[in-house]
């Protein structure tokens, strides 16, 4: 049973539903009912043409559930002189999906949620423990959000950036319950990336892959966050850099400079330094100026002064960081890295300890209580 | 099968036996202490007594109704509040006394020297759905 074929026809064959006159929300029943008969039924024998078999299932449970409707008496009648499925495959279909599911109209939870059952493929079950809610929330959710999004039509290009958005929120979200999020959101980014020429999403593939091949090493056995400088660069996956710099390297030829395709550069310029002292720091303040220019984000600003901490000394990366408001997430974390590097030990202490106090989460806060410890044990108390 | 919050404190509670502030600690005895939460968790889950376990921000937001068509109201946080909590772990267990031991293996976890923290944890049993059979 081939579940990564299943999961990739998914799109495809829920927008052949809809493009024959399925409503969006009862074609995404049909498509789940359909993938669960074809767990069923594949292993004894798989069809020789897959995507046709699931349009042929899907429309057929679409056709039930709206006879066994009798409110629908009259659009049953119309569905039934629609021809009968043959061989499918519209890229542009999926495209439509994508922009569907991340709708403006969809809160960015709901668009997420959507986004994983309608183009991924996973199951409510699947999407409720990788979020970690009950159940019957996440089911909740995204029958409000296929209720949002039920008016829209699927015949105008949407905007990628939304699209982007979700997928990117997807990525971070990182890994819990048996859905891997990351390798999901790197397998919707790249069959984004097939069905549309774009720059930035490729901009934002090349930035997932270059941060997942550092995956095995950003934990300790024990769990706790290993920070880049001290990662053991051995266990980085040297085919996913490869193709993330290849794949970044096409966008940027392009000339059309996004947010996502600088930020992977920054990834690019790590994943390029065999050695955490041979990192081009020069070189990455300078796409951090440019990210400063295309989103004058605070939390740019913010990475920036770090760059320019390792660029030009931790004293000019504390006047890049003066400027900025201390209520920023992780402000005092960066404060207390420049203030160790600039040798105020007591004071570097003192921000870990703050730092961790404010930390958004359980491995960080970890992290830098270990960071103010192993300071206040280097001085005599 | 009962189920039990353990709570745990960031201030309120009685002061722990080894009571050092965990930056005092050194790293080895911080992972020390994070491996052996982790570890008893997942052993309760093998046994099929773990429900949830998660952990607070130390700061948060009072909030309260403040009358039709207004905002809410929303004070704090305050620094000198008494009790703060610092996280909690559901269990369902067949008896009080598994909950105490339980908890006493939990306020055991390691702390600076490596020694048991002793730290107090609240434990409070959920008020459950009445049952079929009353008499």
């Amino acid at each position: 049973m081939d579940e990564a074929l299943l999961r990739s026809l998914t799109p495809g064959v829920l927008a052949a539903l809809v493009r024959r006159g399925a409503d969006f929300a009862a074609a995404e029943d049909a498509v789940q009912d359909a993938l669960v008969e074809a767990v069923r039924v594949w292993p004894g024998e798989r069809p020789r043409d897959p995507k046709g078999w699931l349009i042929t299932v899907a429309w057929r449970r679409f056709l039930d559930a709206t006879r066994s409707d009798a409110a629908r008496r009259r659009r049953e009648d119309r569905v039934e002189v629609e021809p009968a499925p043959g061989p499918a495959s519209a890229t542009d279909d999926t495209l439509q999906l994508y922009f569907l599911c991340a709708h403006p109209s969809l809160t960015p939870s709901s668009a997420v949620a959507l986004t994983l059952r309608a183009v991924g493929g996973l199951t409510t079950r699947q999407i409720a423990q990788a979020y970690l809610v009950p159940e019957a929330t996440m089911a909740q959710r995204i029958s409000r959000a296929k209720r949002t999004v039920s008016g829209v039509r699927l015949d105008r290009a949407g905007d990628v950036a939304t699209v982007l958005r979700v997928l990117y929120l997807v990525f971070n979200e990182g890994y819990s319950g048996d859905v891997d999020l990351a390798a999901e959101a790197i397998r919707l980014t790249r069959q984004l990336a097939a069905a549309i020429d774009h720059p930035e999403v490729a901009g934002l593939l090349a930035l997932m892959l270059l941060h997942h091949a550092r995956r095995a090493a950003r934990t300790a056995p024990d769990g706790s966050l290993v920070p880049l400088a001290e990662q053991d660069r051995t266990k980085w996956d040297t085919r996913a850099i490869a193709e993330g710099v290849h794949v970044l390297q096409l966008a940027l030829a392009r000339d059309r400079l996004g947010e996502y395709q600088a930020q992977a550069a920054v990834a690019a310029l790590h994943a390029d330094a065999l050695t955490a002292d041979e990192t081009d720091w020069v070189q990455i303040v300078e796409w951090y100026d440019e990210l400063v220019r295309l989103t004058d984000s605070p939390v740019v600003r913010l990475n920036r002064a770090v760059a320019v901490g390792e660029a030009d000394g931790p004293r000019a990366g504390l006047a890049a960081l003066a400027p900025l408001d201390p209520a920023l997430p992780r402000h005092t974390a960066v404060a207390a890295y420049l203030h160790e590097r600039a040798g105020d030990l007591a004071t570097a202490a003192r921000l870990y300890a703050e730092a961790a106090h404010r930390a958004p989460n359980l491995a960080e806060r970890a992290h830098l209580t270990g960071r103010a410890a192993r300071l206040n044990a280097r001085r005599p108390r | 099968m009962a189920k039990y919050l353990l709570l745990k404190h960031y201030r309120g509670a009685p002061a722990s036996v080894n009571d050092v502030p965990m930056a005092e600690w050194t790293p080895e005895e911080i992972s020390a202490h994070v491996r052996y939460m982790n570890e008893f968790a997942a052993r309760l889950e093998k046994t099929g007594e773990f429900v949830d376990s998660q952990a607070l921000a130390p700061e948060g937001t009072f909030v309260r109704y403040d009358g039709e068509g207004r905002p809410p109201v929303t004070d704090g946080p305050f620094a000198e509040t008494k009790d703060v909590i610092a996280g909690w772990m559901v269990i369902d267990v067949d008896s009080y006394e598994r909950a105490v031991e339980l908890a006493g293996e939990l306020s055991a976890a390691p702390g600076a020297g490596g020694r048991p923290i002793h730290e107090w944890l609240e434990l409070r049993p959920f008020l459950g759905a009445h049952p079929t059979v009353t008499e």
